[in-house]
């Protein structure tokens, strides 16, 4: 809740103080537009809001992750490290009561620390010592090493001086004491409003990482490798389903036949989710290289020759008949007119086949791999390594948009004339 | 026997809904090689129809086309097509555009090259050889339509409407150019219009088509065009002649569209 806050206030007094400094400075035709409500193209992106925008973003997980990308005072209170200490009361059955120290150590999750000495004391409650992780709980056997135990019908009245019972808590500095049913302390070390790294690790942590996985690799590969084979996947698949998909959408576009016969199966494959076919893919053709490959052509497949066959049928019927006019024969009037008019739908079609391979090479990964992005990620998790999950994440969201930008940079350069007839 | 012959021509099909159109009944002519005729009447009159079927695109159901003595069958590189618009290759320069019908028959660069810049300098568009089409104004883009016609020496032009899509001005300088080509190339040229005026002043021959079934109302012999080629277009309009054929005409077309109008609420 407080991130959000935190979000939501950035977002208001950074607009406030921006649009205020900013708005005076600008005299473009837009900026004298009056209805700018309801007009799209009077409406820009803020370059200034899009950096404070992914500042923001960092500045929020910096504050929650204790970073060294913030300065100390912004962070978050962080989770309690040191020693702790409270006092429990006992009493016994016939009414005396003695006081006893508790010390615990709470130490990082990643280190190993001793039990901390503690002198005995006097009474017949002794002192007791314990170790405990940030953010997780440790029960204290406080009547081990009294003189009288729970069987005996000794129990704790009171932690700190606070009267208490079994189910009740009382909090301290360092963190609360919760009495468990049968009367034993749980000591819960405080956690502060910073999030435990193993949920959400710092954003230079998960830099380090990067930059040791870049050079060491990981699980036998470099990390070039395991985006390498996604790629490749991606790409091979991608090539067969569109050297398939485009010449049936061509023939589904050209013949009566070829498109009664084919429409009911692209009709009804469209739809289907290329991750619903992972299953069966993995039943029929295994986890290996052969089953992606075969996941990611019928991911492209469908996808292809429907976008070839509606630019088959986006041909203006004029050029068709102005080309036979002209003396054109059929192979000449598929070579220069069909094909070249296709181009930009096929190449949509493109865009959006290679995304949706993106997509489910990952998820293919996810399933069963021995190297790839997806892999990558899910191995990660399994050993709780979220800096290598984010890391994997940010690095396939990266490659997914250097892809569509590649492809829109190959249409504008193959296609100039989309959009433009 | 050279001209084209139009015999008997009549087109019926089938709707999907059970009914039958009858878009053309009974439509014959004859044009002299040479002879620039202009097509008027109001819509449903069967006049893009009749060009369809002169072109080959479609195949009449009763009659038939007789191009120099020999009947017609399907579109051929003998009669050239100017469209409206959108029938430009968006992906070709103006002068691929403009070579592609010696291109298509398997000549070689040097064989049509002279003729195609013969060609763009008559439309006035020299200068743009190597633009992309999609640069071009409406206007560029016609001229380079009437252009990759002519390079294909048609014994035929057959023109749908070509000046339609444009604006006022620019439309009055394409008249001007359409007769100069005709004069100077001395092509059969059929000139599907809507607009009267433009059907008087390029129309050597001018045929008014009525609809339901398509068919031919009457027929003039007119002499703006051969005016036209000398003079100023908007010295032709002033000719006393042409008000009175317009005015004419106008109201010929205005029945028809009475009696439509009248067919169908009656049908109601």
């Amino acid at each position: 809740m407080t991130p959000f806050l935190i979000y939501v206030a950035v977002f208001v007094v950074s607009f406030y103080l921006v649009t205020k400094l900013q708005g005076a400075g600008i005299r473009d035709y837009t900026s004298l537009k009056t209805v700018t409500f309801g007009d799209e193209s009077a409406v820009r992106p803020n370059r200034i809001a899009g950096v404070i925008s992914i500042a923001t973003i960092f500045l929020i997980w910096g504050i929650f992750t204790g970073s060294v990308l913030v300065p100390k005072p912004l962070h978050a209170p962080a989770a309690f490290e040191g020693t702790a200490e409270f006092t429990y009361t006992a009493q016994t059955a016939d009414g005396a009561t003695d006081d006893a120290l508790v010390r615990v150590v709470v130490h990082p999750r990643e280190a190993t620390v001793e039990k901390p000495e503690v002198p005995a004391g006097d009474g017949f409650a002794k002192n007791d010592a314990a170790v405990v992780a940030q953010w997780r709980t440790v029960l204290i056997p406080w009547d081990k090493n009294d003189e009288t135990s729970r069987k005996e019908g000794t129990k704790i009245i009171a932690i700190n001086g606070q009267p208490t019972g079994p189910g009740k808590t009382v909090d301290f500095d360092f963190g609360s004491v919760t009495l468990s049913d049968k009367g034993t302390p749980n000591f819960e070390p405080s956690r502060g409003l910073q999030m435990e790294s193993l949920y959400l690790p710092a954003p230079e942590t998960v830099w380090n990482r990067t930059v040791k996985i870049f050079k060491e690799g990981f699980r036998n590969f470099t990390i070039w490798e395991h985006l390498g084979f996604s790629l490749y996947r991606v790409v091979f698949g991608f090539i067969l389903g569109a050297v398939v998909g485009i010449p049936l959408g061509y023939a589904m576009g050209l013949s009566n036949w070829f498109r009664g016969w084919f429409d009911p199966i692209v009709e009804f494959m469209r739809p289907v989710p290329p991750l619903a076919l992972i299953p069966l893919v993995i039943i029929w053709a295994g986890i290996g290289e052969a089953g992606k490959i075969i996941l990611l052509f019928l991911a492209a497949l469908w996808i292809m020759a429907i976008a070839a066959r509606s630019g088959v049928s986006g041909v203006n019927i004029s050029k068709v008949h102005a080309a036979y006019s002209l003396g054109a024969r059929k192979w000449q009037i598929m070579r220069h007119v069909i094909i070249p008019n296709s181009l930009p739908e096929i190449f949509t079609g493109a865009r959006v086949a290679m995304g949706v391979c993106w997509g489910t090479v990952v998820a293919a990964e996810l399933v069963a791999a021995e190297q790839g992005a997806g892999m990558m990620i899910m191995t990660a998790s399994k050993f709780q390594n979220t800096d290598i999950v984010i890391m994997g994440i940010v690095l396939i969201g990266v490659i997914g948009f250097g892809i569509d930008m590649m492809m829109r940079w190959a249409e504008r350069h193959l296609v100039p004339w989309k959009g433009k007839s | 026997m050279t001209g084209l012959s139009i015999q008997n021509l009549s087109m019926s099909f089938d709707l999907p809904n059970g009914g039958a159109v009858q878009a053309l009944q009974d439509v014959s002519l004859d044009l002299k090689s040479g002879e620039l005729l202009s097509v008027l009447g109001p819509s449903g009159c069967g006049k893009t129809t009749l060009l369809n079927i002169v072109a080959g695109f479609l195949a009449p159901s009763g009659g038939g086309i007789i191009l120099n003595g020999k009947a017609v069958h399907g579109p051929s590189a003998d009669r050239g097509m100017v469209f409206q618009k959108g029938a430009l290759f968006e992906w070709m320069s103006v002068r691929d555009n403009v070579s592609f019908g010696p291109r298509m028959q398997g000549q070689r660069e040097a064989e049509y090259k002279d003729e195609v810049d013969h060609l763009l300098e008559i439309v006035g568009l020299q200068d743009f050889k190597e633009k992309a089409i999609y640069e071009l104004s409406g206007g560029m883009q016609q001229r380079v339509a009437l252009a990759r016609c002519l390079a294909n020496h048609p014994d035929v032009i057959l023109m749908d409407e070509p000046l339609g899509a444009l604006d006022a001005l620019t439309r009055e300088k394409m008249q001007s150019l359409v007769l100069k080509l005709w004069k100077e190339t001395g092509k059969t040229i059929i000139l599907i219009t809507h607009s009267v005026e433009e059907a008087l002043l390029l129309g050597e021959r001018l045929l008014v088509m009525a609809p339901r079934p398509g068919r031919i109302h009457t027929e003039y012999r007119l002499p703006f065009a051969d005016l036209g080629v000398e003079a100023d277009l908007r010295e032709v309009k002033k000719h006393p002649d042409f008000g009175v054929k317009r005015e004419e005409i106008l109201s010929m077309i205005w029945d028809m569209e009475e009696e439509i109008m009248g067919r169908s609420e009656g049908s109601k």
